[in-house]
């Protein structure tokens, strides 16, 4: 049953953690738009060009 | 642009939100950025798609709220400003994030003493049974007193105020049930309650979170509709100069010139110019009036036809808007208050309970002969048995799910009170112009007339901006006749339009202007009649009929009315035989016309007096204060602001039958609610009798709460599917 005292507070931490961050995720305004969020990956916004040379070499 | 709500965060930084509901997309959210940031003072814009809005942060050199406006118009965005010290929303959204937390904080609470309860009820040894409970206790007891906190806020509000409300019993069982296993803990005995208490906090809060997901919902939408922009208004001082200035700084005696097109911004009277009025928000005046000089003008009608110069002769608290907002004050102070279904089961089931735990106390002292310690353990275990989960849900799921059926169906539901207050009605007042019939005119003999002439005469009309010149055109092009381009148009204010068309000269407007006078007898302009005459060069003149046409389906869903026995009534503001020709073709029984803001108050008083309980549904600054006194209201999408701000419900669309539909969703969700209760106190009945034996145990009490809050919610939703059947047949 010794065990019990590595697991336990193995899940709690693990749980735990897991809240951490989706209250990290809260405050820093993550949820704010969610639409957005999937949406925005669709945007093709490299706002510097990658430079020419990659292509010659 | 002072009168833009831009907030400066520093001397050089301004930032301002705009409200752009036409963006659907990658593709626009890429667009709106790029354009807004391609502006070399713009430091930052960032697009929320889920608001629809844009945030804009730029550098303060010159560049105005309007321009930015203006490079969203040309990229083909209406967009507009948004007042960002909105007090409500910001509220609103930080109570969603403090409940999103608390969620997560029970929900973590739950899983973990769940598990841990688990083996506990397999019959865990004593040793580890006491392990368990103390980190179970470590866990709860901070959730209880974190999680619990808009529960013990809402109680501590109710009892200040000397009321109950379904948060007293939750808050007292969830802390009594907490306390109670702390102290089992630390005596190391069986049974302690951490898991109920946790569960019940994070049942009580998914669904309290659920409720505020769909009102931010319906709020967003709401906000959408109204226009947000800071009213101006174009002054003209001494010398003749123009400017733009917000209406709040217009003083009596300012000069303010008003556009066709414009809606005026002030109460005044017109000093120069002549043209048509559109009064029908005011007044519900379905025709437009002629106005000329020394004409008084309200705040909120629109000027068609010619340019007027108007003098303020009223502004603030002395004006014809604030007058009616008073109205509305005093119909809303002299209504009584509405105490919500739960509150009102709470003020019964709260005392019943907590006598039941008593006695209880008392039953077992007197049995064991004074072993207080067991008595106490058992009215606990009554307490948290039957605390209120199934109670606490049955209500808000019901009116979550109807809210989400009814928004799917363009019915916004502003007030949460509203859904009950609506089945509850049995009389209805409906207002005329916007309400039963489309507000706009529309021509109903054009098929009589020569296709040739509708083309000359819609080539003059698509110039105009007047309602008829509008309603002709949409019914000419709507038959796939295309207008004929016409030459050196004039438009002749409270006359007609006149114009060159394949070399013939032609005019449009009354019977005057069109010079029939001496060959026909003059027809005068009735409501439910109006006539335009189209005289076209070596032809005989040709008459064209307008109607305020009903809505498509105001006869079929007030039949429905009539039919289940429900009163209805038409209160307009409009004259006598408009309404009466209204009220027929409506087959309404009961109308009352020319009826004034303050008389359309007493009206639904005194419904309300003799025992009804109104719903009024109207659109015009006229029914606001109507909408206010009634039990409950309803105002279309394209209604004036201050009735859409006044109004309890909103529907969308040119239809009728979704204030119908609302009702009837109204009435089942409220059949489930009672469903609801009756379920909860079936499970009370079952449950209270084996607390009081002393047979609750924690296992039993988590079982028990479980079961009885998903067999709740599975029953609120069958609206769902009961909702859309409604909607087919």
């Amino acid at each position: 049953m010794n065990i019990l005292l590595l697991l336990i507070p193995a899940a709690l931490i693990l749980g735990g953690l897991g809240l951490a961050g989706f209250i990290w995720a809260l405050n820093s305004s993550q949820f704010e738009d969610p639409e957005g969020a999937a949406e925005r990956i669709l945007i093709d916004d490299h706002e510097e060009a990658p430079p020419e040379d990659i292509y010659k070499s | 642009m002072s009168q833009i709500p831009s907030t400066a965060s520093s001397d050089t930084l301004q930032r301002v939100q705009l409200s752009v509901p036409d963006m659907h997309c990658a593709g626009c959210m890429g667009k709106v950025e790029k354009c807004l940031t391609a502006l070399n003072d713009v430091t930052s814009a960032r697009v929320n798609l889920s608001t629809r809005r844009v945030s804009i942060i730029w550098v303060d050199n010159g560049l105005s709220v309007d321009n930015l406006i203006d490079r969203l118009a040309d990229k083909g965005y209406a967009a507009e400003a948004i007042d960002d010290m909105d007090d409500i929303d910001a509220k609103q959204h930080e109570i969603g994030r403090e409940i999103l937390r608390c969620l997560a904080v029970s929900g973590f609470a739950a899983a973990n003493i769940m598990l841990l309860s688990v083996s506990v009820w397999s019959g865990a040894g004593d040793a580890t049974r006491d392990l368990f409970h103390w980190i179970s206790a470590l866990v709860a007891l901070p959730t209880i007193l974190y999680a619990g906190q808009p529960f013990f806020r809402s109680t501590w509000i109710a009892l200040s105020h000397r009321r109950m409300n379904m948060d007293v019993p939750i808050s007292l069982s969830v802390v009594l049930a907490g306390g109670m296993s702390l102290y089992e803990t630390m005596n190391s005995r069986e049974h302690v309650y951490f898991d109920a208490a946790v569960t019940l906090l994070f049942f009580l809060l998914l669904g309290r979170y659920l409720d505020h997901l769909m009102r931010a919902r319906v709020r967003n939408a709401a906000m959408q509709l109204v226009k947000l922009a800071p009213k101006t208004a174009l002054m003209e001082d001494n010398q003749g100069l123009r400017s733009r200035v917000p209406v709040s700084a217009l003083e009596i005696g300012m000069k303010v010139v008003v556009l066709p097109g414009a809606v005026v911004p002030v109460d005044g009277r017109i000093v120069a110019g002549s043209s048509e009025l559109d009064n029908s928000i005011i007044s519900g005046e379905s025709l437009p009036e002629l106005v000329s000089e020394l004409d008084q003008v309200y705040s909120g009608s629109v000027n068609l036809t010619g340019s007027l110069l108007i003098e303020v002769t009223a502004v603030g608290k002395d004006s014809f808007l604030a007058s009616v907002i008073h109205l509305m004050e005093v119909a809303e102070q002299h209504k009584s208050r509405y105490v919500r279904i739960a509150d009102r089961l709470a003020t019964i089931y709260a005392p019943f309970v907590h006598i039941v735990a008593l006695m209880t106390f008392l039953g077992w002292l007197w049995v064991t002969q004074g072993d207080w310690h067991q008595a106490l353990v058992v009215a606990i275990s009554v307490l948290i048995i039957t605390c209120p989960c199934a109670l606490g849900l049955a209500v808000p799921v019901v009116q979550v799910v109807a809210n989400g059926v009814l928004f799917d169906h363009g019915v916004l539901v502003k007030d949460g009170a509203a859904l009950e207050k609506l089945a509850q009605i049995d009389a209805i007042v409906l207002d005329k112009t916007g309400t039963v019939t489309t507000g706009q005119l529309e021509a109903v003999n054009v098929d009589e007339i020569d296709k040739d002439a509708l083309a000359i005469a819609a080539g003059l009309t698509c110039n105009s901006t007047h309602p008829l010149s509008r309603a002709l055109t949409a019914a000419v092009t709507a038959r796939n006749i295309s207008p004929l381009p016409c030459a050196e148009f004039r438009e002749h204010p409270g006359q007609g339009l006149e114009g060159i068309c394949q070399g013939r000269t032609v005019r449009v407007g009354n019977f005057e202007w069109c010079g029939i006078g001496g060959l026909n007898t003059p027809v005068m302009p009735t409501p439910e009649n109006v006539e335009l005459w189209v005289r076209i060069e070596n032809c005989a003149p040709v008459r064209l009929n307008f109607k305020d046409q009903l809505r498509v389906d105001a006869k079929s869903t007030i039949q429905n009315w009539t039919d289940e026995k429900l009163s209805v009534t038409l209160l307009s503001g409009d004259r006598e035989a408009a309404v009466k020709a209204v009220a027929q073709a409506s087959s309404i029984e009961n109308f009352v016309a020319m009826a004034s803001p303050a008389q359309k108050v007493d009206f639904v008083n005194e419904l309300t007096l003799s025992g009804r309980r109104v719903l009024m549904v109207g659109d015009g600054i006229n029914d606001a204060p109507a909408l206010a006194a009634a039990h409950v209201s309803m105002a279309p999408a394209g209604a004036s602001d201050i009735s859409r701000s006044a109004a309890d419900i909103i529907f969308l669309g040119d239809h009728l039958a979704p204030a119908d539909y609302a009702r009837r969703i109204a009435r089942r969700a409220s059949w489930l609610i009672q469903q609801n209760f009756a379920l909860a106190l079936l499970y009370n009945l079952v449950a209270i009798p084996i607390a009081i034996a002393g047979f609750a145990s924690p296992l039993v009490a988590a079982i028990a709460m479980s079961t009885s809050s998903i067999i709740v919610t599975l029953n609120a939703l069958r609206l769902r599917i009961g909702g859309s059947k409604g909607q087919q047949t």
